[in-house]
């Protein structure tokens, strides 16, 4: 249990470090902050207004008690107002939401659909033709980013097929789920194609570091088959790194959101941040980023959580 | 009557072209059903693919079978050539006709799984159990095996058992299918001595009572003395010889058999301790350990220390100049913790190590015990050996160059060794350059902390000699830390034995090999294997190392001493 | 050069250095001004021509060649992958081998903060400091940078700390040797293997990165060329000029190719539990 319990504890000092980090890099943009917030309008504001616009939004006191208020609010939600939509930050990410998290999902389960059988597939034939097949695949794969693949994707299907993808609507998935997938079906090969590659790579050299295991001597020394050795003995184990880069890349998933979002012109989380940024609209950067690091991190929990289901030393702790 | 299995001119190569790459080069043997062979060698000689051909598993290790027949006697009373056999006969031929156990105990157990879960899948594959009969069936055999408190270790997983007691689940597991012949291979090599010899009870016992045939390869030919019917002795993929155990081991043929009984230390209880002990009366010791206490805090965070692990509780020993003091005792006794702290290695709690020095400003050295480990692989010799003087101020000149080339040259290694790197040198070589290493300083004292355990047996015995010879000629004290009686018996003049972080009993080491006083000292040296001990029935014994781990601010009692010689002390054990 | 010749026989290797190898040979003329064409004047009359003998690769909607423009972004390209991932695996090997090196309690502060910067996905942490700082070329090697040397720091604390357990870090111990000996000898001279190996692979990820920061306009500014932006500007144009699109996506996907090629095929050389395996 001292792995966990160290994981969790670790959690939310990290979230409170990230916190931090977001919370001072925006006080670090140049120029004082009402600039920043009003844009050129700023130049207007007589210096009593500039004053008592400052002390509306806290910014005339010093910085950790700024701070302090900032974390006070995060506590109940709130994130501040967001400029361009004239709403609280809160409510505009929790719209754009739904959208990015299936996003990042599909994709996700594309990858490991793809991923994990080819890998093993590749490590049983391992220097046959069909294992140098999966491995060609795979480099190319992922070497491929997601923008390159985006587009040759749109490129195929408008000119050979006559068809273009819709874009710029979204329709929730419990509203339509067949007009849902057809949306968000290409953009997630987009965005999971390289992660497949990735997950069969993974697999395939954990698959082959298993397999040349004492303990899969062991099980054929007593007779188990090939299938029952590979699905049984070996997978269990191969598994393990597999769902450490699951973590890791489902973070990739949300950050490449961004990007497949702008070419299927999507309105998810990844369009809000450019957005954002292009509009100098900070508090929506700021709780954008935030938002997204948290789910990055809780995932990432929940991925601590799955080693210790996968691997009794993790969950009993060793002797 | 025809043997239960029969090898012909047997070939085994690996890699693309295995005819060109044979790691066994026709060996031929047979064996009775009931009867056990044990086949000796050192590693390369091919005995562990010889033994993996015979069930196939050298196909998953890059193998072929390139030549030859092994014909099997199966169960129903055919006969099968294993080596033109297809997987879904061999799938037969493995568990229910073959079993094996393997060396590594730490790794042969699949972590995912519990133990129950993999006997009963032997069961299940080979005998048809299934459910609550399959789950009895694993039951009984860890019950046969002798692990205590069966019925609540079937939900353990492998990593909360000791390495003993995996060896033992891994038994359970390969008789779990009834085969007709067991092999064994190295399965207590990686095992402490006394629980080698459990391991060893345990086996001849299970082989008495199913009438199994098994076959027991080993590097140790003392070890096969007390278990085998035959003896098989392969050197680099042939066979030098084989016949009756009592034959080979009392007329031995071949030359390679003769150099392993007579050159490779083989313990004797005391009769081969070296005679020229240097210790007078009025000579003062270079190093005197006064109550050596060395503590590791476990579970140390947020809410305190929940204890420490006693390594090592109150050592006192000394040792005089040119004489050697081995420590003995088994993993975790802390003889290694010791050795670490008399060089500053370990931070200790408590406790006075007062040298006395006159040549050196570093005199006390360390050879450690695994030559790959110890020699960084980026680093060429010369930069090797002149590490420990650069650091002691002094420049890669001359007068240095030429002191590396003099070590170089009496350790046994050519100079032109200087510009080679570390991966280009055997395991002997690389453990010979880092007694160079350790002589660079002019150092008093040597401390050789299992330092020829991993080079093959044939080998340890020329290093051995090497290192009594440069004993002599510095004058060097050595500090030896070892595991195995019979490589401590050549080297040590005085020998201290330790158990669960205590030296039990000291003295002169014929004294102590030859008239053990404390339990645990005679437990120990019963255990040793030996040429002479053969068929010995080794008693079942499952006596556990006692936990380490005290409370916090627990002190044990201050220890008594009876003398049982004139230079002979042992501890004396609370009555229980 | 050992190393190089042993590239060149590894089958994958062979051909990831030889893309690696024409890549710079690209960049080093696109810097002397060894262009087919200008790259930046634009040709009224020339716009919007499909490949041909002239235009080895079309022009673009401003009559500028493409082979001219991709032979200047992939130098851009270049450059700012090479000097981000110097400067990442600078500060990155710093801190994970002191970290490894020190121990408790500064292992754990360090290792928290470079958790604190992983917890943000790499384009996200590029996409925050470029909202502060504002694009350019500057800021993408910054952002780059700074994503990259806390996967330095992990790279290199994990083998630093079991080098740091090997026999002969505790041999020196005994002889006395100097922290920087130790240090310099003993731990990163084991560790220049896999270092080689990440760096080459983070020049892949790198490349991938400032080409997407281009891609979203954030990355090299116009009239700069770069590959991102190439491929950006080509989308609403690729019913009419597909060769537009393709030679920008190729010559991307091509870089990075080379990179993992390279990356995978040393990894290969230099760990010898894998030799063999997939040669």
């Amino acid at each position: 249990m001292t792995y966990l319990a160290k994981r969790l504890l670790t959690f939310p000092l990290i979230l409170l470090g990230v916190s931090v980090l977001v919370f001072l890099s925006i006080r670090l943009i140049p120029g004082d902050a009402i600039t920043a917030m009003l844009g050129t309008e700023a130049g207007m504001l007589t210096p009593d207004q500039r004053a008592s616009l400052a002390a509306y939004f806290g910014i005339d006191k010093p910085i950790w008690s700024q701070y302090l208020s900032w974390l006070g609010g995060l506590f109940q939600g709130d994130l501040g107002i967001s400029k361009i939509y004239a709403k609280p930050v809160m409510t505009v990410i929790l719209e754009r939401f739904p959208l990015t998290l299936e996003l990042a999902l599909l994709s996700m389960v594309i990858a490991l659909t793809i991923g994990v059988p080819l890998g093993v597939l590749a490590a049983t034939r391992n220097g046959r033709p069909s294992d140098l097949g999966v491995r060609l695949l795979a480099m190319i794969g992922q070497s491929t980013p997601s923008f390159v693949l985006g587009v040759l994707i749109i490129f195929v299907l408008s000119v050979y097929f006559g068809f273009v993808p819709a874009m710029g609507t979204f329709t929730p998935l419990f509203q339509d789920p067949l007009a849902n997938l057809g949306q968000l079906i290409f953009p997630a090969i987009t965005l999971g194609f390289a992660f497949a590659a990735s997950v069969t790579r993974i697999s395939r050299s954990a698959m082959l570091d298993v397999l040349s295991e004492d303990y899969v001597r062991t099980a054929r020394a007593k007779g188990v088959s090939t299938m029952s050795v590979v699905w049984h003995h070996a997978l269990p184990n191969a598994l393990i790194p597999v769902v450490t880069l699951s973590g890791v890349e489902f973070g990739y998933l949300l950050g490449g959101a961004v990007i497949v979002e702008q070419i299927f012109a999507l309105p998810g989380l990844g369009r809000l941040v450019l957005d954002a940024i292009g509009q100098r609209d900070y508090a929506l950067v700021q709780g954008t980023v935030l938002f997204i690091a948290f789910n990055f991190l809780v995932v990432n929990l929940l991925v601590d959580l799955a080693y210790a289901v996968l691997d009794p030393r993790i969950r009993l702790g060793g002797r | 009557m025809t043997p239960l299995l029969s090898v012909r001119d047997l070939r085994v190569g690996f890699g693309s072209d295995p005819v060109a790459n044979e790691v066994v080069r026709g060996v031929s043997f047979d064996l009775a059903a009931g009867q056990t062979l044990g086949i000796v060698g050192e590693s390369g000689s091919g005995k562990s693919v010889t033994a993996l051909s015979i069930n196939r598993l050298v196909d998953f290790g890059g193998g072929r079978i390139t030549s030859g027949s092994i014909m099997l006697q199966r169960a129903d009373g055919t006969a099968l050539d294993v080596t033109g056999a297809n997987e879904h006969a061999l799938r037969h031929v493995r568990g229910r006709d073959v079993g094996m156990i393997f060396q590594e105990p730490m790794t042969s157990l699949n972590p995912v799984h519990t133990i129950g879960a993999q006997i009963e899948e032997a069961l299940r594959i080979n005998r048809g159990l299934r459910g609550q009969a399959a789950r009895n069936g694993a039951l009984a055999m860890l019950d046969r095996v002798r692990i205590p408190d069966a019925k609540s270790r079937m939900g353990y997983y492998p990593h909360q058992l000791s390495g003993g007691m995996r060896q033992r689940v891994m038994i359970a597991m390969a008789l779990a299918s009834s085969p007709r012949l067991l092999i064994a291979d190295e399965p207590t090599t990686a095992l402490d001595v006394t629980v080698q010899a459990q391991i060893m009870a345990l086996l001849a016992e299970l082989r008495d009572e199913t009438g199994m045939a098994m076959i027991f390869i080993t590097h140790d030919i003392g070890l096969v003395a007390g278990i085998a019917d035959r003896i098989m002795v392969m050197q680099s993929g042939l066979v030098v010889e084989q016949g009756d155990t009592a034959t080979v081991l009392d007329t031995p043929q071949h030359d390679y058999t003769r150099h392993l009984l007579s050159a490779v230390p083989h313990f004797t209880a005391g009769r081969a301790t070296r005679t020229d002990s240097p210790r007078t009366e009025d000579s003062d010791p270079v190093i005197t350990v006064d109550d050596l206490v060395v503590r590791f805090s476990i579970g140390r965070g947020l809410f305190g220390s929940k204890g420490a692990v006693h390594a090592v509780d109150g050592v006192d020993f000394d040792l005089m100049p040119g004489e050697t003091l081995g420590i003995v005792g088994e993993s975790g006794s802390g003889k290694s913790t010791t050795a670490r702290a008399v060089l500053d290695l370990n931070a200790r709690k408590r406790g006075q190590i007062t040298v006395r020095s006159s040549r050196s400003r570093r005199p006390i050295q360390m050879v450690f015990q695994d030559p790959f480990a110890s020699l960084n692989p980026r680093l060429n010799v010369e930069a090797l050996l002149a590490e420990p003087a650069i650091a002691n101020g002094q420049h890669k000149d001359e007068a240095l160059r030429e002191r590396m080339k003099f070590l170089l040259n009496r350790v046994g290694l050519p100079e032109d060794a200087l510009t080679r790197y570390p991966h280009q040198f055997s395991g002997g070589q690389r453990q010979r350059l880092c007694i160079a290493r350790a002589l660079m300083l002019n150092p008093e004292v040597v401390v050789l902390d299992e330092a020829v355990s991993a080079l093959d047996v044939s080998v340890q015995a020329k290093v051995l000699d090497l290192l009594i010879d440069l004993q002599r000629e510095f004058g060097l004290a050595y500090l030896f830390i070892s595991h195995d009686m019979a490589v401590v018996e050549r080297i040590a003049h005085r020998i201290a034995v330790m158990f669960a972080g205590q030296i039990v009993e000291i003295g002169a080491a014929q004294a102590v090999l030859s008239d053990p006083q404390h339990s645990y000292t005679k437990r120990l040296i019963s255990a040793v294997p030996a040429v002479e001990r053969r068929n010995q029935h080794f008693a079942i014994d499952t006596t556990q190392v006692p936990s380490l781990l005290r409370p916090v601010g627990y002190e044990p009692p201050k220890a008594q001493w009876r003398q049982a010689g004139p230079d002979h002390h042992v501890r004396l054990e609370a009555v229980s | 050069m050992r190393i190089l010749s042993a590239l060149f026989r590894h089958p994958s290797g062979r051909i990831g250095v030889i893309i690696i190898g024409l890549y710079l040979l690209a960049a080093l003329l696109a810097a002397l001004g060894l262009t087919p064409h200008n790259a930046l004047k634009m040709f009224a009359i020339d716009r919007m021509k499909p490949p041909s003998s002239t235009y080895w690769m079309g022009t673009d909607l401003l009559g500028r060649d493409t082979f001219s423009r991709l032979m200047l972004g992939i130098g851009q390209s270049l450059n700012i992958a090479f000097a981000a991932v110097a400067c990442a695996a600078l500060a990155g090997t710093t801190i994970g081998l002191l970290s490894a090196w020190w121990g408790a309690p500064w292992d754990g502060l360090m290792m928290r903060i470079m958790d604190v910067l992983l917890a943000f996905p790499a384009i996200l942490l590029a996409l925050l400091i470029i909202a502060i700082v504002g694009p350019g070329t500057f800021t993408s090697v910054t952002a780059i940078a700074i994503v990259y040397t806390p996967i330095f720091a992990r790279v290199v604390r994990g083998p630093a700390l079991s080098l740091k357990q090997r026999d002969f870090v505790d041999a020196a111990r005994t002889f006395g040797s100097s922290q920087r000996y130790v240090l310099t000898r003993h731990l990163l001279l084991n560790l220049v293997a896999p270092l080689a190996v990440q760096v080459t692979l983070a020049l892949a990820w790198a490349l991938l990165t400032e080409a997407g920061l281009s891609f979203l306009g954030l990355g090299t500014q116009p009239p700069t060329p770069s590959l991102g932006l190439m491929l950006a500007e080509s989308k609403n144009l690729m019913q009419q000029a597909p060769w537009l699109m393709l030679f920008p996506a190729l010559t991307i996907m091509l870089g990075i190719l080379g990179f993992n090629l390279t990356g995978d095929a040393l990894r290969d050389i230099l760990d010898p539990r894998t030799q063999g395996r997939t040669a």
